[in-house]
């Protein structure tokens, strides 16, 4: 069995190392054979380990496979922990990674850099594994650059266009942001634990929970609220929570595929999968939970009204993502650990769809993205409509839906929290839903129904793209539409995640909505007859009526709310406030440190001034040397006065 | 007063003195300065044997012996180096030697 | 003994005054003839110190031999006097100081070593000869100082001759080194001719 694990993200890498050393010897053909058999592997392998876990009844395997060394005690190792949350993500991570490299076969045909970004999103697969299958910290931070790291490569992928270049840093040092956050909260949890393996630092959480950390001025805070902070603020940075979330729209310079695949399914869900699986240390810190429920909601609500005011079809779906990351840590703060999980692979389905989808109508509108130079293509891409129906159904919570099922459960467990924020995070994810239906709403009318406002040459061009595309599109629908109803049962109220996500008494919604809950039927009449479906509707309706019937109505709303327009339009300002105080206040600093501290202290002072300053003392010295003999003879006598004076007197 | 040491000692110890004023007071004629250090020496030896004769040990008079000689020497020599000066310089002028200047 | 007092000071004052003189005159050759003066009355307070044989030599060698050197030389050199003027007064008061200060020390010196008590030495007999005297030591205690002596003399005057050394340009000379590295072309040249008809 212990071969098996190994093998899952070794066939990745093996097919990234081929095709990325060898890419043009072995062509373009050869570069996606290679990458496709090798996460084709590692899913019927994930799918193999999945249903040993929950069918065969295995065993949980927790074990090293490598130790690299041994400092002062501490344990550093290549480890595996395969337990349910880990073969869920691993399946869940592998299969979508797997739609998107038979769906770039598509959509990079033309590009020069084809065996490169299929190197780069196997390569993504392995990091993406190891960061999920580990069993410490050491490894859970490896993976987590690695997949930092590849998503920078992917973003600045086409890197001759500098707006990717400007997106993929930005990607890059937010992230940095967070990452060193989540570095600080390991050392925390190194420093009280004595150690890296997750299941030691679970033995001993009770040394966090006792011990305190002093911050500055002398006030002690509780050190497991500080470790979970901490690695939140990572979470924060991989996940993009406000206010580490400006990199995501950015993100959308790189191509479609690997929006879909990073930046929606499995990267940006790293942050998520990362709190669940502390869930045994943030269960003990009521603070910790707050702040990311509340962190969480700002994001699920905020987020989701800029997505009104895009016009880029992914950035639409990009603030969208935003969102539904916001909704699963407000899941994640209710102690709804399940529910998080849960949504994260509904999500992971329906959104890679969505934008797999908003990569198909790019690839028929010749690489157009604005959607007011779309519209009424329902009837040129039949199959692309059909599936984005289904995704949008999905994403807004239409009863029966994936989507539903997982977005219902975060609403009922947020409802029924007590913690501080509670309340306040109930109103944002209930506000979001509206929001939700509106703007996804907003995107199909726009780009699917009305008026044609495309030109005479793209719309002779408009053709459905080949099934290399529109099949993994299908293939992708298919679990956006069951899987909620298939998987909810045992998901949240069975024992699939038992033992594995931990949650006290006090704090278990779950098992609290698990008491009413019978099935799945039973819950989707349930939440007819709650508000959530009925906000959902209201969105549905009023994006239908502005966008198909009175489309004036669009405009004189921009101009009499301008104001609320223009804060949205900035996004909320965020950028501006990170470009003229980080970035300009580092500049600042740099240009301070490199012209007063550099040039004028180090070089000028220093530098120069001992070499001026010795200079100077010569001159003044070399006066002595004047080259005349009775000059020197006086010298000499009064030397020798001196001297005799010293000797006879002294 | 009888004659005492003290009154040798005392005279040596002025045509010393005078010999120093005069190298700093001349600084315009080489010569002068090398007839300073003449005198200088004759200083020294005046003071060798007023100790010699007083102490009742010859060997200050035979270290006044070999001061005349070297003195000899060291006169012959300089003067022959302000000839060679004087025929490249044509001045005797102290201020005028100034290559070493710094 | 009042009179060898008296004659001391006599002494003691000329060759004082012929060194102040001797050091401000402006004429060089003044100068050199003050000191000449400064070492004969120096000559005779040497005769009062019962160093007779040096005190000959002194005249002998210094006033004979070197300052008739000087005289030579003083007179040989072109000197510009005018110019030697200037600037005399500018370091008198200095010069006056610094003389002053040493000469003031040395007594302080003397003083606190309390040389008075030493007292006069004993008389010599009748038949003593200094310049005996002087010639059993040094021929035999300091020997080696003397050849040494004798060599250093030897250096000044190889020095001085070669110092000042004029080479006449109508002297025939040999050059050894030069004769050594001569090479064929310095020496022989191959001309071509023709051949002169029979």
């Amino acid at each position: 069995m212990q071969n098996l694990y190994l093998a899952i993200p070794l066939a990745s890498l093996f097919g990234a190392v081929v095709a990325g050393l060898f890419g043009r010897q072995i062509g373009r053909a050869g570069a996606h054979w290679v990458t496709i058999l090798g996460v084709a592997v590692s899913f019927l392998l994930s799918l193999l380990v999945l249903k040993d876990l929950l069918l065969d009844g295995g065993e949980i395997y927790n074990g090293s496979v490598y130790t690299w060394m041994i400092s002062d005690g501490i344990r550093f190792e290549v480890g595996f922990l395969i337990d349910n949350l880990t073969a869920l993500m691993m399946v869940v991570v592998t299969g979508v990674s797997l739609m998107v490299h038979i769906y770039t076969i598509g959509y990079m045909h033309d590009d020069p850099g084809y065996q490169r970004f299929f190197s780069y999103i196997s390569l993504f697969t392995f990091s993406m594994l190891m960061l999920v299958m580990a069993n410490n910290f050491m490894q859970l931070f490896f993976g987590w650059e690695a997949v930092g790291l590849v998503s920078y490569l992917l973003i600045g992928f086409w890197y001759k266009k500098e707006t990717a270049i400007y997106a993929n840093m930005k990607a890059f040092l937010v992230n940095r942001v967070g990452d060193f956050g989540f570095l600080l909260g390991i050392a925390t949890i190194l420093y009280f634990t004595g150690s890296l393996d997750y299941y030691e630092v679970f033995g001993k959480a009770d040394r966090l929970i006792d011990g305190g950390i002093e911050i500055l001025d002398g006030t002690v805070w509780s050190a497991i609220t500080v470790a979970c902070i901490l690695l939140f603020i990572g979470a924060m940075g991989k996940s993009a929570q406000v206010p580490l979330h400006v990199w995501l729209p950015d993100s959308m310079e790189g191509p479609t595929p690997i929006s879909a695949l990073i930046h929606a399914a499995t990267m940006v869900t790293a942050g998520i999968f990362m709190v669940a699986r502390m869930s045994p240390l943030f269960e003990f810190s009521e603070t910790a939970l707050s702040f990311v429920m509340v962190i969480g909601a700002t994001t699920a609500f905020f987020m989701g009204l800029i997505g009104i005011v895009q016009n880029d079809i992914k950035r639409v779906i990009a603030y969208s993502t935003l969102s539904q990351l916001g909704y699963m840590t407000v899941a994640l703060g209710a102690s709804a650990y399940s529910v998080a999980i849960f949504h994260l692979m509904t999500h992971a389905f329906f959104k890679a769809l969505l934008f797999l989808a908003a990569g198909a109508v790019i690839i028929a509108m010749h690489h157009e993205q604005d959607m007011r130079r779309m519209g009424g293509l329902k009837k040129y891409l039949p199959i692309t409509y059909w599936v984005s129906l289904i995704g949008t159904l999905a994403l807004i919570g239409f009863p029966g839906s994936s989507g539903f099922f997982s977005k219902d459960s975060i609403i009922e467990a947020v409802h029924l929290s007590e913690l501080p924020g509670s309340g306040y995070a109930y109103a944002m994810v209930l506000m979001g839903v509206f929001v939700t239906a509106f703007y996804s709403f907003r995107l199909l009318f726009l780009v699917f129904h009305g008026k044609e406002r495309m030109d005479a040459h793209t719309r002779d061009h408009l053709k459905e793209p080949g099934p290399v595309v529109w099949l993994p599109l299908v293939l992708l629908a298919i679990p956006s539409a069951i899987i909620g109803w298939m998987t909810i049962k045992p998901l949240l109220f069975g024992d699939f995640f038992k033992g594995v996500l931990f949650t006290l008494k006090e704090h278990d919604v779950v098992a609290e909505i698990g008491e009413e809950f019978t099935t799945p039927l039973a819950f989707v009449l349930h939440g007819m007859g709650g508000i959530a479906v009925w906000l959902a509707a209201a969105g549905f309706a009023l994006a239908w009526y502005i966008y198909l019937r009175n489309p004036a109505l669009a405009e004189q709303a921009k101009i009499r709310f301008a104001l609320i327009y223009r804060i949205l339009d900035q996004k909320y300002f965020f950028d501006r406030f990170n470009e003229i105080v980080f970035a300009g206040g580092a500049r600042l600093i740099g240009s301070l440190l490199w012209r007063i501290a550099d040039s004028m202290i180090i070089d000028g002072l220093i530098v120069n001034g001992s070499a001026y300053l010795v200079g100077r003392g010569a001159m003044v010295l070399r006066r002595v040397q004047t080259g005349y003999l009775n000059h020197y003879a006086f010298a000499m006598v009064a030397g020798l006065i001196l001297l005799l004076g010293w000797a006879i007197l002294g | 007063m009888t004659l005492g040491l003290t009154h040798f000692l005392v005279l040596s110890a002025l045509l010393f003195s005078i010999s120093i004023a005069g190298i700093i007071i001349n600084r315009k004629n080489l010569i002068i300065l090398l007839m300073s250090i003449e005198l200088m020496l004759l200083a020294v030896n005046l003071n060798f044997i007023a100790f010699s004769h007083y102490l009742d040990d010859l060997a200050g008079q035979v270290f006044v012996f070999f001061i005349l000689t070297v003195a000899a020497a060291e006169a012959a020599i300089g003067l022959a180096i302000l000839v060679v000066l004087f025929r490249n310089r044509r001045s005797i002028n102290v201020a005028d030697l100034d290559e070493l200047k710094g | 003994m009042w009179i060898e007092t008296l004659i001391f000071y006599f002494f003691a004052a000329v060759t004082v005054g012929s060194a102040l003189a001797m050091i401000t005159l402006r004429n060089p050759v003044h100068a050199a003839l003050l000191l000449v003066l400064t070492f004969f009355s120096s000559a005779f307070i040497w005769m009062l110190l019962e160093a007779e044989f040096l005190a000959i030599t002194l005249v002998l060698v210094y006033v004979g031999a070197v300052m008739v050197l000087f005289l030579f030389v003083v007179m040989m050199l072109d000197i510009n006097l005018a110019v030697l003027r200037e600037g005399f007064a500018r370091f008198l008061p200095v010069g006056a100081a610094l003389a002053l200060i040493l000469f003031g020390m040395v007594v302080y010196a003397y003083r606190k070593a309390g040389l008075d008590a030493i007292g006069a030495p004993a008389s010599k007999p009748a038949d003593y000869s200094n310049t005996e005297a002087l010639g059993q030591v040094l021929y035999t205690d300091y020997v080696f100082a003397f050849e040494v002596a004798a060599v250093i003399l030897l250096v000044a005057i190889v020095a001085a001759i070669s110092l000042t050394l004029r080479r006449r340009g109508d002297t025939k000379y040999q050059n050894p080194s030069e004769q050594i590295r001569v090479k064929k072309a310095d020496r022989l040249r191959v001309i071509k001719m023709e051949a002169e008809k029979r």
